[in-house]
């Protein structure tokens, strides 16, 4: 019998035990990223920097060169990276919420600001996962975390940040966007924007930036299914996908 | 014979740094070490190297990490609250055990403290921070040790995948005096087959984890064990005329170069003192020191600039055997931030006691 493969791990994918809840968009991203690394030629010439957290399971599970060190340092550890290397290596980083746009703000603003010619992949699940379900700087207004038990109240807790439109105002980054992986087209829109934002700093063009939204099911007390619609119902009004920017500026 | 040349000892971070073939800085500018970022942002990018600004020590830290994770040698430098933002990273790399060199031209603590001289950091330094690791510590007197200590920081950091500090402060860092550029060979160094370099299609993946999560916890700690343990032989101290002192001056840094001329002041008048001068702040040189302790007599004189820091490592390694007593920050001859503990504070001191 002649038997067709119709599926394998992408190439850049390690099988590692799964750390990872049922319907989480890290697992989504992980096999996107792997299937980018693989389809652009890029794995060889990778250094992965991974982020605290769930994002960091995302790490053990990409079959290339990566590190980590602290909280919210990924795109200072980048910058480390492709200047030491002389600025061969391809450098990305995948970080949670809290860990790009809390505690890494200072990093991450200020590596777009340099212009590092380094990607910077974001999640976004609108909570704290790792920890139990906190608040994160993306919480939505009214949206219920172990520390926001009555919801987010702009009066006290302030507002949700949109760090697509943040990132892609400051100078130094030619590349912004914000995607989902909340159903199989925008998956594949995020593959392309995923795509778009790698090739930006293989042109050198300068700092690159993608937000993308992500499921948290365990946190969020629903089912995959309910949490993949609660993305588009609930989060997407108030991040919308798209790119914010995308510019050349070399001739 | 290097070149000899006329330099400050923030300076000679530089040239001990390019010496030991390292072409990448990170810093954020904090006084007393001003000159050492100013050195690195004009010298290297005629050498070939980077140069990177970063938005704050903790983000330099890390961006040092990156760059030494990489298998490139690179160093910052720093001073008191630049130093303590890196904290976090450095107990990032201990775990990592990735090698690294960091630079501490102190000044005044505790807080934003003064921007003159001082020795505050020498706990935190020798201690280390969060969650309990050692790294080697250097402490220079001259501006011709600061370029060869920096030196050897490389070698021992990536010897033993520790970080490799030198303690200086800013009268080491901001005085100037002749400087013999020249390459210090220690060597061979293990190969870096950590080292986060991309695959190439040659090698397996390499991760870089600073957490306990490729091996159990305990495995991993106990292998940190053994490696400080090992770390003890590479102590090194100097010692003037301490053999017949019957009182042993122990300083480092500047007050070690005061304390020279103190040694040298008590001899004329016939008084029997020494001085012991730790090289390596950690591992300390606790051996020689609870050996002189246990000479019939015996007394000893911590001289430091603080409120009495490195005085717990000799207590630590007098167990008792003989009297320590402390000459501090209180004995400046101003009471401003610029005030020094000078030569013949020390001497009264040492009459008094002798």
């Amino acid at each position: 019998m002649n038997k067709e493969k119709v599926y394998s791990l992408p190439k850049y994918r390690i099988a590692y035990p799964g750390l990872l809840c049922p319907g989480c968009g890290h697992g989504i991203m992980a096999n996107l990223m792997a299937i980018v690394l693989e389809e652009m030629d890029l794995g060889e010439k990778t250094v992965h920097v991974g982020g605290m957290g769930c994002t960091g399971y995302v790490t053990f599970t990409l079959k290339v060169d990566s590190t980590s060190v602290t909280h919210g340092t990924g795109p200072a550890i980048a910058t480390g990276i492709k200047r030491g290397l002389n600025g061969k290596p391809f450098v990305f980083t995948y970080q949670g919420d809290g860990d790009a746009i809390a505690i890494g703000a200072g990093a991450l603003v200020n590596a777009a600001a340099r212009g590092e010619k380094i990607t910077v992949i974001m999640a976004n699940n609108a909570n704290y996962g790792t920890t139990g379900g906190q608040m994160a700087p993306t919480t939505l207004i009214g949206q219920k975390t172990t520390t926001t038990p009555l919801g987010r109240d702009p009066e006290l807790h302030g507002y949700p940040q949109r760090a697509a439109e943040l990132i892609a105002q400051i100078e130094g980054t030619c590349y912004s966007a914000r995607g989902s992986t909340h159903n199989p087209a925008n998956v594949t829109k995020t593959k392309k924007m995923l795509k778009a934002a790698f090739q930006k700093q293989l042109d050198g063009e300068g700092f690159s930036f993608l937000e993308v939204l992500t499921a948290c099911p365990t946190d969020w007390k629903k089912t995959p299914a309910e949490s993949q619609k609660w993305i588009e119902e609930v989060m997407m009004p108030v991040y919308p996908l798209g790119e914010f920017k995308n510019i050349s500026r070399k001739k | 014979m290097g070149e000899r040349i006329w330099a400050n000892g923030n300076q000679a971070v530089g040239w001990g740094a390019v010496s030991a073939g390292c072409l990448h800085f990170f810093g954020y500018p904090i006084t007393p070490q001003n000159e050492v970022t100013e050195w690195f942002a004009s010298e290297l990018p005629k050498r070939g190297g980077s140069f990177c600004q970063g938005e704050s020590e903790w983000s330099v830290a890390a961006m040092l990490f990156g760059c030494s994770g990489a298998g490139v040698r690179a160093i910052t430098s720093t001073s008191g609250p630049g130093w303590g933002l890196m904290q976090e990273v450095l107990s990032g790399f201990a775990a990592a055990e990735v090698p690294g060199v960091i630079v501490n031209i102190q000044r005044g603590g505790p807080g934003q403290g003064t921007t003159l001289h001082a020795q505050t950091d020498y706990l935190s330094a020798t201690r280390g921070g969060h969650g309990g690791y050692k790294s080697i510590v250097l402490a220079p007197n001259s501006v011709q040790e600061i370029c060869d200590f920096v030196q050897l920081a490389f070698y021992l950091s990536e010897k033993y995948r520790v970080l490799g500090i030198v303690l200086a402060d800013a009268i080491i860092g901001q005085m100037a005096e002749p400087l013999e550029i020249k390459t210090r060979d220690f060597g061979p160094l293990p190969e870096k087959t950590w080292a986060t370099t991309t695959m190439q299609g040659k090698r397996p993946l390499r991760q870089i984890m600073p957490g306990w999560v490729i091996k159990p916890y305990v495995t991993g700690m106990a292998e940190f064990q053994k490696k400080y343990e090992k770390m003890q032989s590479e102590v090194k101290y100097e010692a003037i005329q301490v053999d017949d002192a019957e009182l042993v001056l122990v300083a480092f840094g500047y007050p070690s170069r005061v304390c020279m001329d103190v040694v040298e002041m008590a001899r004329e008048e016939g008084l029997k003192v020494g001085l012991l001068r730790p090289l390596t702040l950690w591992p300390f040189p606790a051996e020689v020191l609870h050996k002189k302790a246990s000479q019939k007599g015996v007394k000893f004189l911590v001289v430091e600039d603080n409120l009495g820091q490195m005085i717990d490592d000799v207590n630590l390694a007098v167990l008792g055997k003989a009297p320590v007593h402390h000459l501090g920050v209180t004995a400046r001859h101003l009471p401003t931030g610029s005030g020094m503990i000078l030569p013949a504070r020390v001497l009264e001191e040492v009459k008094k006691l002798i």
